[in-house]
């Protein structure tokens, strides 16, 4: 009973992070601050959501005892710590690539990278 | 020699973990599996041990940092994130940004350590990292709101991006 209130508050904060990660996407002026909204907020979102499977799993493998919710619970736990590294990472080589592209950040009050090859 | 052990165990553990559940083995791995388990660390361990071990970054294999790795990702870098992501829920529903690139001297010697603080930062509140400078490891950073003082200077220092914790600290401790 607690255990499912738990998984529905899991769910319930990262699916609103992870909207506002879409509604980011649709309201920044370009690519850089697009990025800012799409990496973190679902990045953060995910976690939540994962936790809820994490959660799941657990009062499943309490009632059954069935192995295939430990490993699920596992696979769950590989997936959010390959997706924090390669969310973060994937960033910067989308960023990089659109800087060398030759997309300046719009509304820039200064810009290091300015002439920088 | 030691650089293919290394990769060999590593992608070795990682298969045995995604494959666990699959039989009885050992409580857990179908015969079949750590066969293949064998076969896949060789193979890996063959063709990447020249992109996944450095002579250089010999401090990683060291367990104490792993503990240390996994206290940061839970503790600091998880509250940081939190906090990045109640700045960007502000961002989004009014809007009001002053984004701009700035350079940042992050101050780290190795691959590996330039690695984790250019992913804290991309995590962590209201900074994006943009590109590298190979030479020197200083980053450029993309900030989604400057304020007025920091914006005229040359360059920032790594700690100054972070407000919670000193996330550079622990960085240099894991990494380095």
């Amino acid at each position: 009973m607690i255990l499912n209130v738990l998984i529905w508050v899991a769910l319930g904060i990262g699916l609103f992070f992870n909207t506002l990660g879409v509604i980011g996407i649709l309201r920044f002026p370009d690519v850089y601050t697009r990025l800012h909204a799409d990496t973190k907020a679902t990045t953060f979102g995910s976690i939540f959501t994962s936790i809820a499977v994490v959660l799941y799993a657990a009062g499943q493998y309490w009632h059954t005892l069935d192995g295939q919710y430990a490993t699920l619970a596992l696979h769950t736990v590989i997936a959010v710590v390959v997706l924090a590294i390669t969310n973060a990472t994937g960033a910067h080589a989308i960023a990089r690539a659109a800087y060398r592209r030759g997309h300046r950040p719009v509304q820039a009050v200064v810009d290091h990278l300015e002439g920088k090859p | 020699m030691l650089a293919f052990i290394v990769t060999a165990l590593f992608s070795g553990a990682v298969y045995l973990l995604l494959t666990a559940g699959s039989g009885s083995v050992l409580h857990f791995w179908a015969p079949t599996e750590l066969v293949v388990a064998c076969f896949v660390a060789l193979a890996v361990g063959l063709v990447a041990r020249k992109y996944f071990a450095h002579a250089r970054q010999r401090a990683v294999l060291n367990p104490v940092r792993w503990v240390l790795g996994v206290a940061y990702a839970v503790g600091p870098f998880f509250l940081e994130m939190a906090k990045a992501n109640v700045d960007v829920a502000y961002r989004v529903i009014t809007g009001r940004i002053r984004p701009g690139i700035m350079r940042v001297k992050s101050g780290m010697k190795t691959d590996v350590g330039t690695l984790m603080l250019a992913n804290s930062i991309t995590l962590t509140p209201g900074t994006l990292t943009v590109d590298i400078d190979e030479e020197t490891n200083d980053l450029y950073v993309h900030f989604i709101n400057l304020a007025d003082e920091t914006k005229a200077r040359e360059f920032l220092e790594a700690e100054e991006v972070f407000g919670l914790f000193n996330c550079p600290a622990w960085v240099r401790r894991i990494a380095e």
